[in-house]
């Protein structure tokens, strides 16, 4: 017992300690990601640009985009929302190592979309786009509040902030895994 | 060499455990590719986010009293102490925990009536967003409908209610919007006044009622609505005993809640419940207008307009209603 002692002792006397201002990414195979400086987004994989990802159909009354403030408005609150839950203690662990500059646009085309507001949805489809998350129904539910409360402070009627929800709450088939 | 090879493994585990900390902030990094020599790079500065927050209790996975349901989806309590909109049962699960997590939900009701008084309380306990078990106590104040019945003046009736519900199906928010949230229930109700309810002519004092709800919140007209089939033989809710004097018996009864979001926090409704007759009291259908508002998220005020017809042969017995509850 006491040689295996002293031999790891020895042993970790012997270990070297790294040298200074060693790249540890590069030690470890770790790829350094660099943002295009046009977008400020990390580049993605290559994948099919389709509307049909946003999930739901776009909506047939003109006037409900209207009551987000438009286009602008829909971006607005699309960034307002990230931003709400990047700081939501509750749901801030699945945003963490995602592009945000990104999920900002991709939100906005999203909704902007759905809402009739003259967007093209560039973005992943909904179930490739959160695989991985291990997203819940009680996740959902603070995005939900934090949407609603970006809605609020952009005073759209509660009805249409609804309409809104409705065209999101049956993507929770592809959102929710666990 | 045996001896530095188990050095080696010993001296492994040491960088291991040394070094948990930090290779808990590197989640990405392959433990085994530390190789032995090597100390492990110190945690990358990561950028300030909130600390996860730690809501209720924990034991093991499970959380307690930490919430997350959206507001107003736990229902209001019954006046048989299960969640629903007052006096029709509705799918939802009381207290405002999600899946993995445990609630509770604990609520005071009064109504006012002509000729009658109603106080109950009661408690329920929430299980994931999947199971429900209730309890509530109910006292039905005859005032002077006592006398005049032979009951004696001021004589009050009592109703205990146990119930359980089951989410088997769907969701009130989420998915498909043609597919409801969907429960089973039953409520086992015990009458405190067995004799009377027997003098009336109730064939028990204690009944079983098994209830089918469909609830669903229509987004796009932000509309709730819900059908429950009960199946039944309670008389008044079982205040009056269970069944009836010609034996009969168990019937099919409809509860439908109709409810309109003004605000995540405020929603107005109306509801209506069948009912037998089975001691040919005249015993009516009810109905009530309610609104309900969330005056935080753990505190939901219900004030309605209820219209319970005829009671115990005392006609147009309508009133108001007033419910607290408290939910987290």
């Amino acid at each position: 017992m006491l040689s295996i002692t002293t031999a790891a002792a020895v042993l970790m006397v012997l270990q070297q300690a790294p040298a200074e201002g060693t790249d540890w990414d590069k030690a470890f195979g770790v790829e350094e990601r660099v943002r295009d400086p046009e977008t400020g987004e990390f580049p993605v994989d290559p994948y099919e640009q389709d509307n049909a990802n946003a999930g739901a159909a776009p909506s047939e009354d003109p006037r409900l985009a209207a009551a987000f403030g438009g286009r602008e408005g829909i971006k607005r609150i699309a960034a307002r929302t990230v931003e709400l839950s990047e700081a939501d203690p509750r749901i801030a662990a699945i945003f963490a190592g995602h592009d945000m500059v990104r999920l900002k646009r991709t939100l906005g085309e999203q909704l902007c979309y759905l809402l009739d507001a003259g967007c093209d949805y560039t973005g992943r489809d909904m179930r490739t786009a959160h695989a991985e998350m291990g997203v819940t129904k009680a996740d959902l539910n603070a995005l939900v509040e934090n949407l609603q409360a970006a809605m609020r402070e952009a005073r759209v009627p509660f009805a249409a902030q609804n309409r809104l929800l409705a065209k999101l709450a049956p993507m929770s088939r592809e959102v929710v895994t666990r | 060499m045996w001896l530095a090879t188990l050095g080696m493994s010993l001296s492994l585990l040491c960088i291991a455990a040394a070094c948990q900390a930090a290779a808990g902030a590197l989640p990405e990094l392959p433990a085994g590719d530390a190789a032995p020599g090597a100390t492990v790079p110190p945690a990358v500065a990561a950028e300030p986010s909130p600390e996860p927050e730690e809501r209720g209790l924990k034991i093991g996975r499970t959380r307690l009293l930490a919430g997350g349901k959206l507001l107003l989806t736990n229902g209001i309590t019954t006046v048989e102490g299960a969640s629903g909109g007052g006096i029709a049962s509705w799918a939802t699960i009381a207290g405002r925990q999600m899946g993995g997590g445990i609630g509770v939900s604990a609520h005071a009701t009064g109504i006012e009536l002509p000729d009658f008084g109603w106080r109950s309380a009661g408690a329920a306990l929430g299980i994931g967003d999947r199971l429900e078990l209730s309890f509530a106590r109910a006292d039905f104040d005859t005032r002077d409908a006592g006398a005049l019945l032979g009951l004696g003046q001021g004589y009050t009736l009592g109703l205990d209610s146990f119930g359980a519900k089951l989410r088997i199906a769907g969701d009130l928010v989420y998915g498909e919007a043609w597919l409801p949230q969907i429960a089973v229930g039953i409520e086992h109700k015990r009458s405190r006044d067995g004799a009377v309810a027997r003098a009336l002519g109730a064939a028990s004092d204690e009944g079983t009622d098994v209830t089918l709800s469909a609830t669903k919140l229509l987004l796009a007209r932000s509309l709730l609505v819900n059908a429950t089939l009960r199946y039944t033989r309670a008389n008044q809710l079982g205040l009056l005993g269970f069944g009836g004097p010609d034996g009969a018996g168990r019937a099919v009864q409809f509860e439908g809640s109709l409810g309109y979001q003004l605000s995540r926090r405020a929603v107005i409704g109306a509801e209506f419940r069948s009912k037998p007759d089975n001691l040919g009291l005249g015993e009516d259908d009810w109905m009530d207008l309610f609104a309900a508002y969330a005056l935080t998220d753990a505190l939901t005020l219900t004030a309605a307009y209820v219209d319970l017809g005829s009671v115990a042969t005392f006609s147009d017995q309508r009133g108001g209603y007033l419910s607290v509850q408290l939910a987290f």
